[in-house]
């Protein structure tokens, strides 16, 4: 099991409470680096406040969020400031209602991924409001990394119109492509085949799997589709009222009876039995 | 019937789309009647009757009913064409509005450097028109005055347009700047070069104050915050008498010079250096083109900035706060680097107002300057740089012709004073816009890095900003 030898990222004892409502209790698993991981559950379960806490737009109740590099570097999430997250730790999220820059660019929208590095080699501005020629490199080579993006996920057509035109599942691949221009080490994906059709969710897997596949970035994803989850992920976290219910590979997962409880109910009859199974 | 009647001609031929049935007349006449109906109801309590007094200081009322036909006609017709003009509209077959035609796009091509040559050589125009340099004054100085708008709202559209934090107290760095001037080169003696940049230094370093605390607030309670820190600075200026001066305010600040050399008749003048006879409207038109370069100054900055990742950073943090953290940027730091570089400009344009005037007081930057600085930004197309300076010259242009509507008076008597109509056309234009062109005038974005094709992007995808 690779997300037990070499974990990317360990989540242990998340608690996340907002006034007396427990969203997520006591949740702990790892995402194995490579891997691609879905996190599941029925509406309501507490997927995207774990996403929320991973990538620092909530400040976890109790817990310790350890994100490994492969040089072995590790950070603690749950104390980096929430820009340091995508910029130091190099993780990246996208969003369940997809948030572009509506009113700029495709290619503008990949080049703001870009910021750090740029602002970097623009001086902090005072070097590139001269335009110096090592400015000029770096946003040369920010704009071919967006031709690489726009060239695989099949809008290097569209660079030039605004990202608000672009159809539903073109700017879901865009809102990837973003997230993937930031070079990150842990690419954390919030339902990313919501509202796509099958031959798009089938291309989705393609993008995914050729992310995991030639960047090495590993995949962390919530979501409904169990074509995708069944399809590509290596290993599947099921959370049910805030608490895992259940980890293992997808065939583990999928034959588990309290994941079915929890996403199909039990007959009457047979609640005892479940109950006594699942250990309730 | 009015709805089939306006949708009938809709699935006609085109031919047939722009005539209006009789039908259609009927109704918009009927339309009409009742509108002159409810004028006339309306003015009966309100217009109909004038109380006057007889000679022996008893009211009475005087009945004014030819100005209620007047009025009630004038409802009337405006209705009627109204009522027309829709039908017409929507028997019309639907047009594809494109964000910007291409005659539109060849307007603005011209339009850029059409306004630097009239921007470069509007002193000689203005003398040539009037009959000579003196002549020319009054010209000259509404066009300093309309620059210094051109500059205080493409300063502004650092804050507003390109980030989306709505600031209702620039006013405050323009008052920074001013006042730095004048307490520099009245306690020091320092010239005007070199208080420049400590003006703009010391405005944006107050930019920054400001923006500490109110970098958590977004949208309406931004504004309101801004708007307070505004009248602050105003309330400081009058109170702190011991260093400002207070209400009083700060009076004899040196005059600029050209580059060192004063503008005088004595014999280190400017006039005896070049050999030219000395006129005091020499300073006049170097202020002018003074404040022509500041100007420029501030649009090519802005124009670079908004290329570098810096201003690409402003425009996604306007339109999406949450996305942008999420790829790593610090919006606090982003957003504080909009308020210093605004306030910057702002401080700059400040000490050049300072230096035009030779006197400054609190009474110059009050609420109305804030607001008209921002209306300008607003009027002019959040984030371009030419609706900006379109709208300036509207908006600060625009009243001071009023002054010069004299035939006017010919019309409508002797004591009628355009002048006084001023705020109510303003408002007029105001809601006039916000009906036909609510984006402002330039109501597309432009892209600020091309791969293949330029194109403009329609302001209905281009968020505003919340904070």
């Amino acid at each position: 099991m690779r997300w037990q030898e070499d974990p990317i990222l360990e989540v242990q004892h998340l608690k996340m409470r907002f006034g007396g409502l427990v969203a997520v209790n006591d949740l702990s698993f790892s995402v194995g680096r490579g891997d691609i991981t879905a996190l599941i559950g029925p509406n309501g379960a507490g997927k995207t406040t774990v996403f929320n806490c991973i990538t620092g737009f909530y400040r976890p109740s109790e817990g310790m969020l350890s994100l490994r590099h492969a040089d072995g570097t590790t950070y603690l999430l749950e104390r980096l400031p929430g820009h340091a997250i995508s910029w130091k730790a190099k993780v990246a999220r996208t969003f369940q209602n997809i948030r572009l820059f509506t009113g700029m660019t495709v290619l503008e929208n990949l080049l703001v991924a870009r910021h750090n590095p740029l602002m970097i080699a623009s001086g902090f501005t005072l070097l590139g409001l001269f335009g110096l020629p090592s400015f000029r490199e770096a946003e040369r080579q920010a704009v071919e990394q967006a031709k690489f993006w726009l060239e695989k996920i099949n809008l290097i057509d569209r660079a030039d119109d605004p990202a608000g035109d672009l159809p539903y599942g073109a700017q879901r691949r865009l809102e990837i492509a973003r997230a993937m221009c930031t070079d990150p080490i842990l690419l954390c994906l919030d339902e990313p085949a919501a509202g796509l059709n099958p031959r798009e969710s089938h291309e989705l897997n393609e993008l995914l799997l050729s992310i995991r596949r030639d960047h090495g970035t590993s995949i962390l994803l919530i979501e409904h589709d169990m074509s995708v989850v069944m399809g590509i992920s290596d290993h599947v976290v099921v959370l049910d009222y805030g608490t895992k219910i259940a980890d293992g590979t997808p065939e583990e997962v999928r034959n588990d009876p309290s994941v079915i409880a929890a996403y199909l109910g039990v007959e009457d009859e047979e609640l005892d039995k479940v109950e006594a199974e699942v250990g309730l | 019937m009015a709805l089939n009647t306006s949708h009938a001609p809709a699935i006609a031929a085109p031919g047939a789309a722009s005539s209006v049935t009789g039908a259609q007349v009927a109704t918009a006449l009927r339309e009409a009647g009742i509108a002159a109906l409810l004028t006339l109801g309306l003015s009966i309590p309100i217009l109909a009757f004038k109380t006057e007094q007889n000679q022996s200081n008893a009211l009475y009322l005087q009945p004014r009913w030819g100005v209620v036909a007047v009025v009630c006609g004038l409802i009337f017709l405006v209705r009627f064409a109204v009522c027309l003009r829709a039908m017409r509209r929507a028997a019309a077959p639907a047009r594809l509005k494109a964000p910007a035609s291409p005659f539109v796009q060849k307007l603005f091509g011209i339009a850029v450097p059409l306004f630097l040559g009239v921007a470069l050589t509007y002193p000689l125009l203005a003398s040539l028109a009037t009959g000579g340099l003196a002549g020319a004054r009054y010209w000259i100085d509404l066009g300093i005055l309309i620059l210094t708008y051109v500059m205080l709202g493409w300063g502004l559209n650092i804050v507003v347009g390109l980030a989306g934090l709505l600031d209702l107290g620039y006013v405050a760095f323009y008052a920074v700047g001013a006042y730095s001037y004048a307490l520099l080169s009245t306690t020091f003696g320092w010239s005007f070069w070199l208080c420049l940049p400590l003006a703009g230094i010391l405005a944006a370093f107050w930019g920054i104050i400001l923006g500490f605390p109110v970098l958590r607030l977004r949208g309406d309670y931004l504004a309101i915050v801004t708007l307070a820190f505004g009248e602050i600075i105003r309330l400081v200026l009058i109170n702190w008498v011991e260093l400002t001066n207070g209400g009083a305010g700060i009076s004899s600040i040196p005059r600029v010079t050209f580059f060192g050399v004063p503008f005088d008749s004595s014999e280190n003048g400017f006039a005896s250096l070049f050999g030219i006879s000395y006129s005091p409207m020499h300073r006049m038109v170097f202020l002018y083109y003074l404040i022509l370069v500041l100007a420029l100054v501030t649009n090519v900055v802005t124009i670079r900035l908004r290329r570098l990742p810096v201003g690409r950073a402003w425009e996604a943090l306007r339109e999406d706060e949450i996305a942008c953290r999420s790829l790593g940027i610090n919006t606090r730091n982003t957003k504080l680097t909009a308020f210093a570089i605004g306030a910057m400009f702002g401080g700059f344009a400040g000490s050049f107002f300072a230096v035009r005037q030779g006197f400054v007081s609190p009474e110059s930057f009050n609420f109305l300057e804030s607001a008209i600085i921002l209306s300008i930004v607003v009027l002019g197309g959040m984030g371009s740089q030419v609706g900006v300076a379109v709208a300036a010259i509207i908006m600060v242009g625009a009243p001071e012709l009023l002054r010069n509507l004299g035939f006017l008076k010919q019309v409508f008597g002797a004591d009628f004073d355009p002048n006084e109509y001023r705020l109510l056309i303003f408002g007029l234009a105001m809601v006039a816009m916000m009906v036909w062109r609510p984006r402002g005038l330039v109501g597309h974005r432009e892209p600020s890095m091309v791969l293949t094709e330029r194109k403009a992007i329609s302001g209905s995808l281009v968020k505003e900003g919340h904070g």
